[in-house]
């Protein structure tokens, strides 16, 4: 059924809202992407064309190391999340109140209300314990941090997409399929699909941007991106983090350019 | 009859610890990495400082009774802490504002995203997480070189005849806002496109023909539905906000504290932890509370929406 | 001290150092960002066969959060001299008698028994600096050589002037400039010191650490700041001049210690040995652009450094300098209520 869409242009300044939000977006990612071709030593002066910070970054094991690291722990740390969120918010929504809703509605948002600071400071305490009685010191504590931080963003836009989404279609399915757990994967989560996907997405990148917590739960060898540029602020920056920070956004946007014409090939 | 009941209540019952078994993965991840640590901080509030940072385990009330009063240095009074009043007052302003702008850029963004065709709303998605994979400070700093006095901004007023002295934009409250609006932007979209993707667009036609006036389509059919993606938005935007430290302190110039410093300053230079740990108790309390009130007031006033 | 007299017995003890001492295995830093010299890093891993793993710290009062819980797996750090009679009071550091080791005699004498670690029994010196006024002479060309810079703004510099948010460092100047002693608890004159800090601050543009690029693009004319960064925005941008405050300016030193939890404490002595070693020495002053303590590591630093007004004290400004010390608790609680009041 060919279903006419609302007229975008019945909404005016919407559209031009939009493109001003993507271009303000990428204005400052397009300023980070041509310093790290610049000559001099500097993110905000320009003294000529230069490929000679790639190079310097190529070289940086410290800086190359952090980068991995971070993707490494933003990637599992907001996979962990995603799925702890989307359990939670299918036990939180869609159902009368009952005793405990609220207090889990609370719990779950909690490491959002407190300055991360605070949150720092308490994991390095509570943490340190841990390590003088197991004697682990890997990066299972910066993930189950992160973890833990990543679940409200991940669980609000799962769960707005929860209480928006129609329950006829559900209900039809429990009637049809004999499991719940079919009806779960053939219907509900298709339907919330792209809430799941917004949650990841917000997930990954505030453990990606995580700055403070992650500097005092850190052990020896485990900076992440964040926390050597922090490092470096008193210091003065090199335009070597812009060439890395290009680097990885050819990469991904490489990826996405891929996946849309993958998904246009499916159509 | 009384069986059938039982069997009602029993279902009941099993509906709800099916849902607590679901959610124990987070609690217990929240448990252990969030909330289980910040006892730690309870108790440290009501200890002595220590001389050199930490605590000293003695009870003391010092830590709290400095959140609200102060001791003046010199003449010895005791008065209401107005610095921290101060200082918490300048972070909800703010908070407030940033909240306000990304939902109005922010609410047209996802509608435009949630009315491409659906195999390229993915990809709008994608388009605006990118600019978050690169690092925050670095961003931070090219937005920086945009509102600068000789950035992109003041060069093109300058050229196009506004103005012929550049604006100080930098350093400011302004530069804060517009920081802060760039970061958390999409803490707002993501969630607004999560519950406007689903809307039924034939209902927005229908109630078009229905009031013809494109505000009243808006009011009326479109707002109510994604109410929960504003709800949400608006919680992941204000909470972080007024915590926030790396964007009021690199574009802000950091002459006027934000929460998230004079807390990092108790924890810090300043040596006083039971005091940091009693300010962000309080801070953790009033966010609780007003987050309630404010979920529940949202929810009630839903159900009346029908 | 003599070089040619020196330089064969230090050749002597480096060849003896390396029959005596196979270390081999691990060594973690805990060290400030950018701030370790990744040439000297790789001459000490290819010397000892030693795999060395770098760390970053943003303060001196992460470093101490964090090592003062314990656990944390490194086994050396690098604190500030107000920070380190902290870490020895508080037991953090070994005892690894750095003035009995075969390199200590190039440590020049004014650093060889310093106040915060009396005999050097604990720490190396790492690097030492000053903290002063830096004023880029296009904007204003009068007499710089005053914390009035920052507390009394002349016209020109008005609303362009940064002050970089170290509270013992501003508190500091600020007491200096109105005569005081450092650490005083005097309230009369914290005072005059609050009103002072309340009254210039609305000149002030900015309160931050970023200072090589805002004085580069000029966003600030003037900022308080440490000589190897004004030595860093000279060699860039030549009107950009630092100045040595003649009201009296702060000195700091940063100093390698052993953490007692340290588990390559042979590796982490050694690396002590090492950095005390003229050429070291110079090397990792090449790369943090500050002076490094060690008599004899001149002839090997780089040609921009050697006569450096900002890493040679002029012998004129020289009386004015003092070493900053660590306050009593009492005092830091005075300066955190007007730091806070400040910053309101």
């Amino acid at each position: 059924m060919a279903k006419r869409r609302f007229d975008l242009k019945a909404l005016p300044g919407f559209t031009t809202i939009a493109v001003i939000c993507f271009v303000a977006l990428y204005l400052p990612i397009i300023i980070l992407v041509a310093y790290a071709f610049n000559a001099a030593t500097s993110t905000s002066e320009w003294g000529g064309f230069s490929l000679k910070w790639f190079a310097s970054a190529w070289n940086n094991d410290q800086v190359i190391d952090a980068t991995i690291r971070s993707f490494q722990i933003a990637v599992l740390a907001a996979t962990f999340a995603t799925i702890a969120a989307t359990m939670a918010a299918l036990a939180t929504t869609r159902t009368k109140a009952y005793r405990g809703l609220t207090f889990k509605y609370a719990f779950i948002n909690q490491p959002l209300m407190v300055p991360e600071i605070v949150t720092a400071v308490a994991l390095l305490i509570f943490f340190s314990r841990i390590k003088v009685w197991t004697g682990y010191a890997g990066l299972g504590y910066l993930i189950g941090a992160h973890t833990a931080f990543c679940i409200p963003f991940a669980y609000l836009p799962i769960r707005a997409r929860l209480e928006s989404m129609d329950l006829t279609l559900e209900r039809a399915a429990a009637d049809l399929y004999a499991t719940p757990f079919k009806a779960f994967r053939r219907v509900t989560l298709p339907l919330l699909w792209p809430g799941i996907l917004a949650g990841f997405m917000l997930a990954f990148v505030i453990s990606l941007d995580d700055v403070v917590i992650t500097n005092f739960v850190k052990l020896g060898g485990q900076d992440t991106l964040p926390t050597y540029m922090l490092g470096q602020i008193r210091r003065g920056i090199t335009p070597e983090i812009n060439a890395i920070s290009t680097a990885f956004l050819l990469l991904s946007i490489l990826i996405v350019t891929l996946f849309f014409f993958a998904s246009r090939k499916r159509d | 009859m009384a069986s059938a009941q039982e069997t009602a209540l029993s279902a009941e019952r099993q509906d709800i610890r099916n849902r607590w078994l679901l959610s124990a993965p987070a609690l217990i991840i929240i448990l252990l990495a969030a909330i289980g640590p910040l006892f730690i901080v309870l108790i440290y509030s009501f200890l002595a400082a220590g001389p050199y940072g930490d605590v000293e385990w003695k009870f003391s009330t010092d830590g709290w009774i400095s959140v609200f009063l102060q001791r003046d240095i010199f003449d010895d009074t005791l008065s209401f802490a107005d610095a921290h009043l101060a200082i918490f007052w300048r972070s909800v302003k703010l908070s407030i504002g940033t909240t306000l702008l990304t939902i109005v850029f922010g609410f047209p963004t996802a509608y435009f995203i949630a009315t491409r065709p659906e195999r390229t709303r993915e990809m709008w998605l994608f388009l605006i997480t990118i600019p978050f994979w690169t690092n925050l400070l670095i961003r931070t700093f090219a937005i920086l070189q945009i509102i600068r006095n000789e950035g992109i901004i003041n060069t093109l007023l300058i050229k196009a005849g506004f103005i012929n002295q550049p604006i100080q934009i930098l350093f400011t409250d302004t530069a804060i806002m517009i920081g802060m609006v760039y970061v958390y932007l999409p803490l707002m979209v993501l969630p607004l496109y999560a519950s406007m993707e689903k809307l039924d667009f034939r209902l927005v036609e229908a109630g078009y023909d229905l009031y013809a006036s494109r505000f009243a389509v808006l009011r009326r059919i479109i707002f109510p539905l994604v109410k929960p993606g504003v709800i949400a938005g608006s919680i992941l935007v204000f909470i972080p906000s007024l915590g926030a430290y790396v964007t009021p302190s690199l574009l802000g110039g950091g002459k006027n504290m934000m929460l998230g410093n004079l807390i990092e300053l108790q924890f810090g230079q300043g040596r006083n932890w039971p005091l940091g740990s009693a300010i962000s108790i309080t801070l953790m309390a009033i966010v609780m509370i007003a987050l309630l009130a404010y979920v529940r007031n949202a929810g009630s006033s839903e159900v009346r929406h029908g | 001290m003599n070089w040619k007299t020196t330089a064969p017995a230090i050749g002597l003890a480096l060849l003896a150092s390396t029959g005596l001492a196979r270390a081999e295995g691990e060594l973690n830093i805990y060290n400030w960002g950018n701030y370790t010299s990744p040439d000297v890093i790789k001459k000490f891993e290819e010397k000892y066969k030693v795999k060395v793993t770098i760390t970053d710290y943003d303060s001196n009062d992460t470093a101490l959060a964090k090592v003062r819980q314990g656990g944390t797996g490194f086994d050396i750090a690098i604190p500030s001299q107000t920070y380190v009679p902290i870490w020895i009071e508080e037991g953090l550091v070994q005892e690894t008698d750095p003035s009995t080791m075969e390199n200590f005699k190039n440590v020049a004498p004014e650093w060889a028994n310093p106040e915060f670690d009396p005999g050097r029994k604990f720490t190396v010196p790492w690097a030492w600096g000053t903290i002063g006024v830096v004023v880029n002479t296009d904007a204003y060309k009068g007499p710089a050589d005053s914390w009035s810079i920052i507390f009394n703004t002349p016209d020109e510099l008005k609303g362009k002037v940064n002050v970089v948010p170290e509270m013992g460092d501003v508190m500091f100047a600020a007491i200096m400039y109105l005569g005081g002693e450092q650490c005083t608890d005097d309230k009369a004159l914290l005072k005059k010191v609050r009103d002072m800090l309340v009254a210039a601050k609305p000149n002030w543009v900015a309160m931050e650490y970023n200072t090589i690029e805002r004085m580069g693009a000029g966003d600030f004319k003037a900022t308080s700041d440490w000589n190897g960064s004004a030595l860093r925005q000279r060699l860039a941008h030549p009107e950009i001049h630092f100045n040595y405050p003649k009201e009296g300016f702060g000195m700091w030193s940063d100093n390698v210690v052993v953490l007692k939890e340290a588990k390559n404490v042979e590796n982490a002595k050694l690396f002590q040995n090492f950095i005390m070693d003229p050429e070291n020495a110079a090397g990792l002053s090449a790369f943090h652009r500050y002076a490094n303590a060690i008599s004899g590591s001149e002839k090997y630093m780089p040609d921009d450094m050697k006569d450096a007004p900002e890493v040679v004290i002029p012998a004129d400004a020289k009386p004015h300098g003092e070493l900053q010390k660590m306050c009593s608790p009492e005092t830091q609680a005075l300066y955190t209520k007007i730091w806070t009041e400040l910053q309101k």
